[in-house]
């Protein structure tokens, strides 16, 4: 039917279709680097993700036109719907799955390569795989395997199906690096015997990848989940890279590469944002030594104040900052906090809000959230703008915020976020602190802000809070 | 394509993805990654071309599943960034901006 529209396999029109394809990619991806331009970016390089797709389906040959269309119907459907549903909190999660099932996608394709060259090796069409395919298809299989499984824990661990707090099992590091060597044995082993590899060792070297992956991911604490989650886009771009040298396709090549490079720029940003090193990332377990933090926990006195208070603390302040964080997202207390900050600018206090860099879960996660509940650009104030205010501020609401305001950073050079650039709460005159209980956060440390003289903690859930201080300042 | 082809476009991608994404600042590193993360699942062509030349149970079978796969990951990548990029541009006008549809 569409016969007539077929371009040829590796032929000049599909690679020429290809490199406009890749080009609206890179041009998208450089205008998705500025505020005014980057929902135009993204739109240019869905198109050319559109341009790509509609290229191979014409290739010549392209057949089992059913299975294709159920595998598109049901990856769109499963894909519209996910997005359109997700609230803007758990979009780091949803980063995570879409990632998850690229990584996955490519293990699967590389598994299916490695089968096509034993068929055809059978079938004495061929003598032996070339290495310059059977080489990337290993490489696309582990990437993509460890991708699918990391990024499936990432999630996990947002979505707190499975703790958030590192878990660490004895002599990991030794169990991974044997994964690895293993790993990359089999991967020889297949590649020396590339006239008859064996495809159970490859569905080995799959499952070897995934148990890697697991490892790997399991034990990193929640809070250094989006820089796991930005390292594994990398990972992922790059497999699908390894795929296109593998499948001599150039757009999967270009693709692939250019997220497996910016990603891992952005990695190293957000990293850099955390003041944290990658390496140490992956391999620290960050958290798991709360001990230190723990020892000193115990029943330090702390100022418990109620909403009425709180409101007249805020009513009659000068200047308020609002120092939200990933709990306000979660109680959805966006709109609530707003109620608050308009009720107070009609008294005329001042009040803007501190973003920390990595505030909610992602760096730039809460700038999404706020702007969701119509907070103004101007009163985001970005860390380092607003810190040298907090001598000048009356008081600092804490509202679901947690280490990113944890003195210790600065003071305790032997804490686990020492060094992490923090809002500098504890210099305000005032601080409140509205937050469940004492736990400690993502971090697994406790916060000695919440035991300084001059912090009220208010306890509850942070809709609930904020709603009844909005009402009771409306009140006086 | 010979290898050494495929190696030199690789290199100048790699340079060109540094190069495009420097200096981006915090507030879009959530979209960025998202939007690169949706780039990548052009391996989905990979499931095509692996289901539209296939002849035995287990490849469709797999094909399938990698085209299903590939496409939660550019859909549902390319969708959400434009929702949250769209939480941003909504903002300097209070046009409702409709947070969904849109991309591609």
């Amino acid at each position: 039917m569409i016969a007539e529209a077929v371009l040829k396999p590796g032929g000049d029109a599909a690679t020429a279709l290809y490199i406009v394809s890749f080009s609206m990619f890179i041009f998208g991806v450089r205008r998705g680097t500025h505020p005014t331009t980057a929902k135009q970016g993204n739109t240019i390089a869905a198109a050319g993700m559109a341009v790509a797709v509609v290229t191979t389906l014409l290739l010549d040959g392209i057949g089992n036109w059913g299975l294709i269309a159920i595998g598109l119907a049901v990856g769109a459907a499963v894909g519209v719907i996910a997005s359109v549903r997700v609230q803007m909190t758990q979009m780091p999660q949803m980063v995570a799955l879409y990632n998850g099932v690229g990584g996955g996608a490519v293990a699967l394709i590389a598994w299916s390569e490695i089968r096509h060259g034993i068929a055809e090796i059978d079938a004495g069409a061929i003598g032996s795989i070339p290495l310059e395919t059977l080489v990337p298809v290993l490489l696309a299989a582990v990437i993509g395997s460890v991708s699918f499984w990391g990024s499936n824990i990432a999630f996990a661990k947002l979505q707190d199906l499975i703790p958030t707090r590192p878990l660490a099992v004895p002599g990991q590091q030794v169990v991974n690096a044997l994964l690895l060597v293993g790993i990359v044995a089999a991967c020889v082993n297949i590649a020396l015997n590339n006239g008859d590899p064996s495809q159970a060792l490859f569905i080995a070297i799959l499952i070897a990848a995934a148990l890697l992956g697991n490892l790997v991911v399991l034990p990193i604490g929640g809070a250094d989940m989006p820089v796991v989650i930005s390292l594994l886009n990398a990972f992922t771009g790059l497999s699908a890279a390894a795929a296109g040298f593998a499948l001599e396709n150039v757009a999967l090549i270009v693709a692939g590469t250019l997220v497996g490079s910016s990603g891992t720029i952005l990695t190293l940003e957000m990293a850099t944002a955390m003041n944290r090193s990658v390496a140490n990332i992956l391999f620290a377990g960050f958290g798991g030594a709360p001990a230190a933090g723990a020892g000193t926990t115990e029943e330090r006195p702390v100022t418990s104040i109620g909403a009425q208070d709180a409101a007249i603390k805020l009513a009659y302040a000068d200047s308020v900052v609002i120092v939200p964080g990933y709990g306000l997202a979660v109680a959805q207390a966006q709109h609530a906090i707003k109620e608050v900050a308009d009720a107070l600018e009609q008294r005329g206090v001042e009040v803007n809000y501190a973003i920390h860099p990595v505030a909610g879960r992602m760096p730039g996660h809460m700038n999404v959230l706020l702007a969701e509940a119509d907070v103004p650009y101007e009163q985001l104030k970005e860390m380092d703008e607003v810190n040298p205010e907090m001598p000048r501020t009356g008081v600092a609401v804490v509202i679901g915020a947690n280490d990113v305001t944890n003195p210790a950073a600065k003071d305790d050079p032997d804490s686990p976020i020492a060094g992490m650039p923090i809002i500098e709460v504890d210099q305000a005159q005032q601080a409140i602190v509205i937050k469940r209980s004492l736990s400690p956060g993502f971090a697994g440390i406790d916060n000695d802000l919440f035991y300084a003289p001059n912090t009220s903690m208010l306890f509850g859930d942070a809709k609930q809070v904020a709603s009844d201080i909005a009402s009771e300042v409306q009140g006086l | 394509m010979t290898l050494f082809t495929e190696l030199t476009i690789f290199v100048l991608a790699a340079f060109v993805g540094f190069e495009v994404i420097s200096k981006v600042p915090t507030t879009l590193h959530t979209p960025l990654m998202s939007q690169t993360n949706a780039i990548h699942g052009i391996v989905m062509l990979g499931g095509l071309i692996v289901v539209g030349y296939a002849n035995d149970p287990l490849e469709y079978v797999i094909g399938t599943i990698a085209i299903a796969f590939g496409t939660i990951n550019i859909v549902g990548g390319f969708m959400v960034t434009d929702r949250m990029l769209g939480m941003f541009s909504r903002k300097p006008k209070p046009k409702d901006g409709d947070g969904k549809g849109g991309s591609s």
